[in-house]
């Protein structure tokens, strides 16, 4: 990462908006739908590697805070008739404060414990959305119904079931995230955090109160998390007991792992390739998880940097 | 039925998990405690050794004694072979890194699971057990088969301890686990220690699913609750303490199966879990393990 290339960092992330956009025109139906389910993901990736990728916490219960953003946006309407923007926002708070109670805790343990512990207190988020299956409808999961999953401002209203309202919403969603992630690991914030992940040691001695900006860490992580949580419900209309089991906490480690982990566009990379391949390899077999396995293996032995990273340290220093 | 008996009723049971948990927690505590590292496939070789336990079993035709007695002894051999393979191939490369073998068992869980279902199937099937003799009580009549499990257990759990305690293997991992550096100048060969290590563990787990599977079932998803039922017991014992993994599967156990009982398996382990969270947070040791180093 060099200062020197602000301009260089942002024409490349707006190109790649910009790419998005075009695409939503010339993709065929198919992929189109993928796309826009594969940017909503994509956040929620992105939300994961701003606590692994640049803090250097591995944690295996990020399923909970995407679980949050999706029950506390889809029962709100369900359950309280709330509309769709007071819903979005209702999944993301419910996000935020879960990711501050379970950081203040699971912050005073490190390395593995922390990884259980966070394990643990999602294992808790899904035995509870099954304990309460008359209100969470258990393992069968609940459709947010057509009629409220529309948009409405004043007099024009957008149908968020519409393949391109969605696509849009979805792209809309994915652009404020990543900017907003960019901007943040630029700044003077993101290199205290990066300095936590190289030496937390060192950079408490240099004056830095590390719990609190880990503790902003984990919040900010839980509440992007919980926005493609909240996203995904209002946009699929399925809020369901599996993405808040351990499978979703760790497709995103996946993601970032295969992308690249604390590179901004790394999650997007990695989301986009780990779809095609299951997308091709589900012609021949369906035995996806085999696949999963693997590559999470292989991406452990040989390519622990990932996509992006490997690009990264070969040709382009500058990458954020 | 009263409450006195059926609290009996729910303890017996109860002690029955209790036992077969011991013994899977005892093999993720090995592995735990000697290589540092956090063996999330733990679950999916529990459930090898119950599927392997059906094959071998339905393989072997005469008393359902004679193929459970095979499943005994070749299941938990397959399975440590297969870890023994599994940890020369991808964990001893790794350099037994803590993080990235956590990664890396992971995607052995899941190529593991995706292998049973695939040639195994997504059916849950029964494995019949050796003997079926009820022993009467004066309220209800129970199963010697599960009171045998607790034998069973019991008697490996001590056989563990004086392997442990009183020879030279013992030994070697005892000090391979206490510093590993310097076992290694003294001559231990500590990459062997290491897969001898996860192999045990491996077969601990599998050996513990063939005592459960004539009541429980063989079904390609089953190790994911004695995973994190192990998970608890390692973490309440202490790393290591083999006193407080059995003193910590007993009573895990014993609450799970009373409170499953009175009032619901969810909620059991809803409280579980949450109190080891909070345990961990709070006392990283373990109720029973000293400070770790």
């Amino acid at each position: 990462m060099s200062e020197a290339s602000p301009a260089k960092a942002y024409s490349l992330h707006l190109g790649v908006i910009a790419l998005l956009f075009m695409l939503s025109f010339v993709l065929p139906d198919y992929y189109h739908g993928l796309l826009a389910r594969i940017m909503v993901l994509a956040v929620f990736a992105m939300g994961y590697n701003m606590l692994f990728g640049y803090v250097g916490l591995l944690s295996l219960g990020h399923a909970m805070f995407f679980g949050a953003g999706l029950y506390g946006a889809g029962l709100t309407i369900i359950q309280l008739g709330w509309n769709v923007p007071l819903a979005f926002l209702g999944g993301i708070a419910c996000g935020a404060v879960l990711a501050l109670a379970i950081g203040l805790l699971a912050l005073r343990t490190t390395g593995v414990a922390f990884m259980i512990v966070t394990m643990m207190f999602a294992q808790v988020f899904y035995l509870l959305i099954l304990y309460f299956s008359t209100w969470t409808g258990g393992d069968q999961g609940q459709v947010v119904p057509q009629p409220a999953r529309v948009l409405t401002f004043g007099a024009t209203s957008f149908d968020l079931t519409n393949p391109t309202v969605r696509y849009m919403s979805a792209l809309a969603l994915f652009s404020i995230v990543l900017l907003i992630t960019l901007a943040v690991v630029r700044s003077r914030y993101g290199r205290v955090l990066v300095a936590i992940r190289e030496n937390e040691e060192r950079t408490k001695m240099l004056g830095y109160d590390t719990f609190s900006n880990k503790l902003i860490a984990v919040v900010v992580s839980g509440t992007i998390c919980a926005a493609s949580g909240a996203a995904y419900a209002l946009l699929f209309g399925y809020v369901g007991s599996s993405f808040a089991s351990v499978q979703y906490s760790i497709l995103p480690l996946l993601w970032v792992l295969l992308g690249g982990a604390a590179t901004t566009l790394g999650p997007l990379i990695g989301t986009v390739f780990m779809y095609y391949v299951i997308d091709v390899t589900s012609g021949y077999t369906s035995a996806y998880l085999l696949i999963v396995g693997v590559a999470l293996i292989l991406l452990v032995l040989f390519f622990p940097k990932g996509i992006l990273g490997s690009i990264r340290q070969r040709w382009l220093g500058w990458l954020p | 039925m009263h409450f006195g008996p059926h609290l009996l009723l729910a303890a017996l049971e109860g002690l029955v998990t209790s036992a077969v948990l011991a013994l899977t927690a005892l093999g993720l505590s090995l592995v735990f405690g000697v290589m540092r590292v956090v063996n999330v496939a733990h679950g999916e070789f529990f459930m090898l050794g119950a599927v392997l336990a059906w094959a071998i079993s339905t393989a072997i035709s005469g008393h359902p004694a004679l193929g459970f007695l095979a499943a005994l002894v070749i299941a938990p051999l397959i399975v440590g072979a297969i870890a023994l393979v599994a940890e020369r191939l991808v964990l001893r490369r790794l350099n037994y890194n803590p993080e990235a073998t956590i990664v890396a068992t992971i995607g052995m869980l899941y190529i593991i699971q995706q292998l049973a279902l695939s040639f195994y199937g997504p059916e849950a099937r029964p494995v019949e057990p050796p003997f079926s003799y009820r022993i009467l009580l004066p309220w209800f009549g129970y199963s010697g088969y599960k009171l045998s499990i607790i034998a069973a257990s019991a008697l490996l759990l001590i056989a563990t301890w004086l392997v442990l305690t009183r020879t030279r293997i013992g030994l070697v991992m005892r000090a391979t686990q206490y510093d590993s550096e310097t076992a290694q100048a003294f001559g231990i060969a500590v990459g062997r220690v290491y897969g001898g290590v996860f192999a045990l563990g491996a077969m601990l787990a599998a050996i513990a699913a063939v005592l459960i599977v004539p009541i429980s079932q063989a079904h390609y998803l089953m190790g994911q609750d004695p995973l994190l039922l192990s998970f608890i017991v390692v973490i309440i014992g202490g790393l290591g303490s083999l006193r407080g993994t059995v003193v910590a599967a007993v009573l895990i156990g014993l609450s799970d199966g009373i409170i499953s009982m009175f009032f619901s398996p969810t909620l059991a382990k809803i409280i579980a879990t949450l109190l080891v969270a909070m345990v961990l947070v709070f006392r990283p040791q373990g109720l029973f393990g000293t400070a770790s180093r």
